[in-house]
């Protein structure tokens, strides 16, 4: 049996997907980011493995994927910053219940 | 032709990855969201161990099981009580969800299978060893990445401050 590159776009897909499902049904904010980042490494997979099985000479895509964590970690540290401000001001992180912008 | 090692490890890490994924976006208790967060995290370095990149699976486990996890983990403590975090889901956005996760795997699995037989087994590859990626990252030619990394290091910057100025006490 060979494992081509669609062993593992496959699983990579099933997680995308199950970020997508996360995003939309979540309601507290930090749930929401945890499906944001199952989204986000759904992709960088998806970026090493097209480097490896087509451009196996190249390191674009293992680059690509490098800077794409370390801008993924930037992100979560501001959004996490901003969800503990939020819960100061407002006592809850629910999106639903935040329809307000000044409190 | 892969080694029947290599196959059962495949096949035990893709099964991890789709479980630990469905169950973190379907349980109700935020904190083993976040465990099963990392559990996939790991089956993805695992992944990237597998296809030769052994720096970027060594910095998918520093960076997201050991730095995003623990700043998740803390953030779910200072915002929400334990036991009271149950969220129940309304069968309208449950179906809503249902239906655009549903119909992104059906499009992007038939976008795969359709071009199964294009996809040929792993070729050949020398792994990058560090020598190459340091001087690829810190080279101006071509295929080299010191402004992408300089960028980098400025949104780190921009990153730190913007955490303290928003996150302070008033």
């Amino acid at each position: 049996m060979e494992i081509t590159a669609i062993y593992y776009l496959i699983p990579a897909l099933i997680m995308f997907c199950c970020g997508v499902y996360g995003f939309i049904t979540r309601k507290n904010m930090i749930a929401i980011l945890i499906s944001l980042e199952l989204m986000l490494n759904a992709v960088d997979i998806n970026f090493a493995v097209f480097n490896r099985f087509l451009f196996p000479e190249a390191m674009e895509g293992m680059f690509f994927t490098l800077f794409a964590i370390a801008i993924a970690a930037a992100e979560t540290a501001i959004a996490i910053a901003i969800i503990i401000n939020i819960y100061r001001a407002a006592k809850n992180i629910d999106v639903r219940s935040l329809n307000e912008m000044k409190f | 032709m892969e080694s029947v090692g290599s196959i059962i490890l495949y096949f035990i890490v893709a099964l991890a990855m789709i479980v630990f994924s469905v169950l973190a976006v379907t349980t109700r208790k935020i904190l083993r969201a976040a465990t099963y967060l990392l559990f996939t995290l790991f089956a993805a370095a695992v992944v990237y161990f597998m296809l030769d990149y052994e720096f970027l699976g060594a910095v998918q486990i520093a960076v997201y099981a050991g730095g995003i996890v623990v700043l998740f983990v803390f953030s779910i403590l200072l915002t929400s009580k334990p036991g009271d975090n149950r969220e129940r889901l309304t069968s309208k956005s449950r179906a809503l969800g249902l239906f655009a996760a549903v119909a992104m795997a059906l499009m992007g699995g038939w976008a795969l299978v359709s071009r199964c037989a294009n996809f040929v087994a792993k070729p050949a590859m020398q792994a990058p060893d560090m020598e190459q990626i340091g001087t690829a990252l810190m080279g101006t030619g071509h295929g080299q990445y010191l402004l992408p990394f300089e960028a980098v290091s400025i949104l780190l910057l921009a990153c730190i401050i913007g955490g303290i100025v928003v996150a302070r006490k008033r």
